[in-house]
C-alpha cells in the first residue's frame, strides 16, 4: 500500500466571486456540513483526490472581502489562516477572485499572501472579463503577484485541470509583500517574535483582531494587551493605513498586467438595463411581490402534495409495521413513538427544500441583492434589515426553513431579531387550528356585500399574528446590546443565470442538515410527549383497558363509537390528562378547562395536533375522516360542570385563537433555532417570552369578552 | 485658488441618480475602512447607478461594480462631483 499523504486546502475568497462552484467541482458528492467550534457558520468541507500519493481535505471558508470580519462569524477565516494549531489550517489556499472585479478582489487576496501561506490564486469568470474588454495578462500577474495565478471559469470546470495540477505538485510560499510593515508599524517585529508561528503582519492583524477570538489562550491576550499599551497601537490608523498601502501596490500591478479598454461594461450596462425594471418603485414592488407570492405559493400549497404523501406513507407504513411486530410496549415506542417522531422530521422536508431552491435561484441570478434594496428602509423602520423579508415572508408558510433561511443575515443583532420573531407569522400549521376556531365561533355570512365574515376573521389573525412580530422586532431592537453595526453595503451582483448543480446542492444540504441536526431533538420530543399522552400514572390505563372488555359496557355501542370512547378515556387519564388538570387553575383566567390544557400541551408537537385532541377528547375519533360537524356539536354542548356554562364561548374561543397565534406552540421551531444559533439560551428564551406574551394577551382578551 | 460651487466636496449622500463624481475623502469612522475595503479609495470615479424608490439605500457603479449602500454609510465618503 503507498503511502498516501494528507493536506488540507482552504478555498476563500470575495462573496460572489464563484467560489461555492469551484468547492462543488472539485469536491462533488463527498461533502460534508460540520460545525466551526464557537460560531454559528457551518464548516463545508469536501475530499479532493489529488494522485496516488496526495489526498487533500477541501474546507470552505465564508466569503469576505477583507481579513478583517465585518461579522463575527468571519473570524473564523482569520483564525483558521492565523491560527496553526486550527483543525482547519491549511497546508495550501486557493483564492478565487473575480476576473472581471480584479482590483477589489486583490485586497483580500494580498492579505493572504501576506500572512505568509502558500497560496494559489484562481482567476474566476474570465468569460464575463474578456466580454467587457478587460484583458488580464495571467503571467505578468503571476510574476507580480509571486504566486501561481490560473485562469478559470468554475462554472463550466474550464481551468480546473490547470489547478488540480498546481495543487498535486508542492505550492512554495509566497515570495513577496503588498506592504511594508516595517513602515506601517515597525514594532510588530517585537510582537512577531513574541508570537511563535506568526510573522510581522500576522502579529500585526493579532493586535487588531485577538479580542474577538473565541479560544485564544489568555497569556497571549495579555502579552497582545501590554505590548498594545507600550507601543501605543491604535487599531483603526493601522488598518486604514494598511488598506491605502495595499491599494497602491495593487493599482501598481493592476496597471502593468490588467489591459482595460474604454469601452462601456456590457454586462454593467445590461445589469443596469434590467435593474430600470426591478427596482422601478412601481414594477419592481410588484414584481417583488409576484415573485414571493409563487414562492410562498409553492412552500404553502404545493408542498402540501408531497407532505401528505410522506404522512400517510409513515402511517400506513406504521400500521404495518404495527401488527407485523408483536403487541407490547416496546412495539407502542418503536411504531407509535420512533418511527411518528421520525415521520414528523421528514414531512418537512418538501418545504425546506422548495424554499432552498428558490432562495438559491434568487441568490444565484443577482435577485435577491435586489430584494435587500428595495426593502432595506421599510423593514429597517421595524428593527429588521432587508434580508429579514424571505425569512418573514416564508414564515407564513412554516417557521422552519425560515429561520433557516436567515443564515444570509449578517449582522447577528439583525439575525437574531429576525429568529425571534418569525414564529409570530401565522404558519400553515395554524391554519387548521384557526380552522375550526373560526368556523366554530364566527357565524357565516356576508359582510359589507362581498366579504365572508368567516374570511375576515382568518385575515385578522394573519394580519395579528404580522403585527406581533412587528412590535416585537422593534421592541426587541431596543432591548438586545450589540457592538456590531449593522451595514448593508453589499455588492449588487450582475445578473447570470442560476447554476442548476448548485441549486441541487444546496437543497439537499439544507436537508440533511435539517435532518441529522434539528431532527434528533425533533424525535426526541415526540417521544416524550407520545409517552405522556399513552401512559398514565398508576395502574388507571390499564382499569380504563379492563372497563372496555365489560361486554356488559361495551354491547351499548358500536365498534367505531367505543375505539373513540376509549381512545378519549385513555387520554385523560394519561400523564397528559393529569398534566391539563395540573395547569387548569393556572390557565382557568384565560377561559381554558382542563381538556383544553391537554390539548395544549399535545399541540407542542405540532399546532394543529391541537384539532385531533381536541377531537379525541371529545370522542369524535381523531383517525379516518373526522367529521368536523359533529365535533363542532359536541364543542357546542360541552358545559363546564362548575359553572353550569358552556366551555367554548365566544371568549374562550377568541382568547384560543390569540394563544394560538402568539405561542411558541413547536418544538420543531425550538429544534431549528437552537441548530441555527448553536445554543439553548435563544430557543429557550423564545419559549418563554412567546408563551408569556401569548399568556397576558388571552388573559386580557378573555377577561374583557367574558 | 478659486473653486466654481459645483467643485466643493460634498457627501456621496446627497448626490442624485446619474451624477458622476470622484472621491475625495473619507471621514475618520469605523465604516471608512469597510467602504476602502470595498474599493471606495480616494481618487476612484464612481457613478450613482440607482436610488432606491423610498430614497434609501442607493446603488453606485464604482470599479467594475455595483455597490448598495445606505445613505447614513454613503455620508462618510466625499466626493467632487464632475
Amino acid at each position: 500500500m503507498s503511502e498516501q499523504k494528507k493536506i488540507i486546502i482552504a478555498l476563500a475568497g470575495n462573496p460572489n466571486c464563484g467560489k461555492t462552484s469551484l468547492f462543488n467541482v472539485l469536491t462533488g458528492m463527498r461533502q460534508k456540513v460540520g460545525n466551526f467550534p464557537g460560531v454559528t457558520v457551518d464548516k463545508k468541507t469536501g475530499v479532493l483526490f489529488l494522485n496516488d500519493k496526495k489526498v487533500a481535505l477541501v474546507v470552505d471558508l465564508p466569503g469576505t472581502y477583507s481579513i478583517y470580519p465585518r461579522r463575527i462569524d468571519e473570524m473564523v477565516t482569520f483564525d483558521v489562516l492565523a491560527n496553526p494549531d486550527n483543525d482547519s489550517h491549511p497546508d495550501v489556499i486557493v483564492l478565487l477572485a473575480d476576473a472581471s472585479n480584479l482590483k477589489r478582489n486583490l485586497l483580500f487576496c494580498t492579505q493572504v499572501i501576506d500572512m505568509g501561506i502558500p497560496t494559489v490564486i484562481a482567476l474566476n469568470m474570465m468569460d464575463v472579463a474578456e466580454r467587457n474588454n478587460i484583458r488580464i495578462d495571467v503571467s505578468k500577474l503571476e510574476e507580480e503577484l509571486g504566486v501561481p495565478v490560473i485562469s478559470m471559469n468554475a462554472r463550466d470546470g474550464k481551468g480546473v485541470d490547470k489547478l488540480l495540477k498546481i495543487l498535486s505538485a508542492d505550492v512554495s510560499k509566497p515570495k513577496r509583500s503588498f506592504i511594508d510593515i516595517q513602515k506601517l508599524c515597525g514594532e510588530a517585529t517585537e510582537l512577531s517574535n513574541k508570537i511563535p508561528y506568526s510573522n510581522e503582519y500576522e502579529a500585526a492583524l493579532l493586535a487588531v483582531l485577538h479580542k474577538e477570538l473565541t479560544d485564544f489562550p489568555e497569556e497571549k491576550h495579555k502579552l497582545i494587551d501590554e505590548w498594545v499599551a507600550e507601543k501605543k497601537f491604535i487599531a483603526a490608523r493601522f488598518q486604514a493605513e494598511e488598506v491605502l498601502q495595499r491599494y497602491n501596490s495593487i493599482n501598481r500591478v493592476v496597471q502593468y498586467c490588467v489591459n482595460e479598454e474604454q469601452k462601456e461594461n456590457k454586462s454593467l450596462e445590461n445589469t443596469s438595463r434590467i435593474d430600470k425594471i426591478l427596482l422601478h418603485p412601481v414594477w419592481g414592488y410588484l414584481i417583488f411581490l409576484g415573485v414571493f407570492f409563487f414562492v410562498f405559493q409553492a412552500i404553502f400549497a404545493w408542498a402540501q402534495y408531497p407532505m401528505d404523501l410522506i404522512s400517510s406513507v409513515f402511517s400506513s407504513a406504521g400500521n404495518y409495521l404495527h401488527d407485523l411486530l408483536p403487541a407490547g410496549m416496546i412495539n407502542d415506542l418503536l411504531i407509535q413513538g420512533l418511527w411518528a417522531g421520525i415521520g414528523g422530521v421528514v414531512v418537512f422536508i418538501p418545504q425546506i427544500m422548495l424554499l432552498f431552491g428558490f432562495i438559491t435561484i434568487l441568490e444565484d441570478t443577482g435577485y435577491m441583492a435586489r430584494v435587500s434594496f428595495l426593502m432595506d428602509k421599510l423593514m429597517r423602520s421595524t428593527g429588521l434589515s432587508g434580508k429579514s423579508t424571505v425569512p418573514l415572508i416564508s414564515g407564513m408558510a412554516c417557521a422552519i426553513p425560515a429561520i433557516m433561511s436567515t443564515r444570509n443575515i449578517e449582522s447577528w443583532k439583525d439575525r437574531i431579531i429576525t429568529i425571534m420573531v418569525v414564529p409570530f407569522m401565522s404558519c400553515s400549521a395554524r391554519l387548521p387550528v384557526y380552522t375550526l376556531l373560526v368556523s366554530f365561533a364566527v357565524p357565516s355570512q356576508t359582510v359589507f356585500g362581498i366579504f365572508n365574515m368567516r374570511g375576515m376573521w382568518m385575515l385578522g389573525l394573519y394580519l395579528f399574528g404580522f403585527l406581533s412580530a412587528i412590535v416585537a422586532a422593534f421592541i426587541m431592537k431596543l432591548i438586545i446590546k450589540t457592538k456590531e453595526k449593522s451595514l448593508f453595503l453589499m455588492e449588487l451582483p450582475i445578473y447570470r443565470l442560476p447554476r442548476w448543480g448548485n441549486v441541487g446542492v444546496t437543497m439537499l444540504e439544507k436537508a440533511k442538515v435539517f435532518v441529522t441536526d434539528a431532527g434528533k431533538i425533533i424525535v426526541a420530543i415526540s417521544i416524550v410527549l407520545w409517552f405522556l399522552a399513552s401512559y398514565g400514572p398508576g395502574n388507571e390505563i390499564q382499569e380504563v383497558e379492563k372497563k372496555f372488555t365489560d361486554t356488559a359496557f361495551t354491547s351499548q355501542f358500536d365498534a367505531i363509537e367505543l375505539d373513540a370512547l376509549q381512545q378519549s378515556e385513555k387520554l385523560t387519564h394519561s400523564y397528559a390528562g393529569h398534566i391539563g388538570h395540573f395547569i387548569e387553575p393556572a390557565i382557568m383566567p384565560l377561559g381554558f378547562d382542563w381538556k383544553i390544557g391537554i390539548s395544549l400541551i399535545t399541540a407542542f408537537a405540532a399546532r394543529e395536533v391541537f384539532v385531533g385532541t381536541i377531537a379525541t377528547i371529545y370522542s369524535v375519533g381523531s383517525t379516518g375522516d373526522m367529521d368536523m360537524n359533529k365535533l363542532r356539536a359536541r364543542m357546542h354542548n360541552e358545559i363546564n360542570p362548575q359553572t353550569g356554562e358552556q366551555v367554548f364561548s365566544f371568549a374562550t374561543v377568541v382568547s384560543l385563537m390569540i394563544f394560538f397565534a402568539l405561542a411558541m406552540q413547536c418544538m420543531s421551531t425550538i429544534a431549528v433555532v437552537r441548530r441555527e444559533t448553536k445554543s439553548w439560551k435563544w430557543p429557550m428564551i423564545q419559549l418563554f417570552y412567546m408563551t408569556g406574551v401569548a399568556y397576558l394577551a388571552s388573559f386580557i382578551t378573555y377577561q374583557l369578552l367574558k | 485658488m478659486r473653486l466654481p460651487m459645483n467643485k466643493v466636496a460634498v457627501p456621496l449622500s446627497l448626490l442624485r441618480k446619474g451624477d458622476k463624481a470622484i472621491i475625495v475623502s473619507l471621514d475618520d469612522s469605523a465604516i471608512s475602512i469597510k467602504l476602502m475595503e470595498m474599493g471606495c479609495m480616494p481618487g476612484e470615479f464612481l457613478e450613482v447607478d440607482y436610488i432606491a424608490p423610498l430614497g434609501d439605500p442607493i446603488s453606485i457603479r464604482i470599479g467594475n461594480y455595483l455597490l448598495g449602500l445606505r445613505k447614513d454609510e454613503a455620508v462618510a465618503i466625499k466626493v467632487i462631483k464632475q
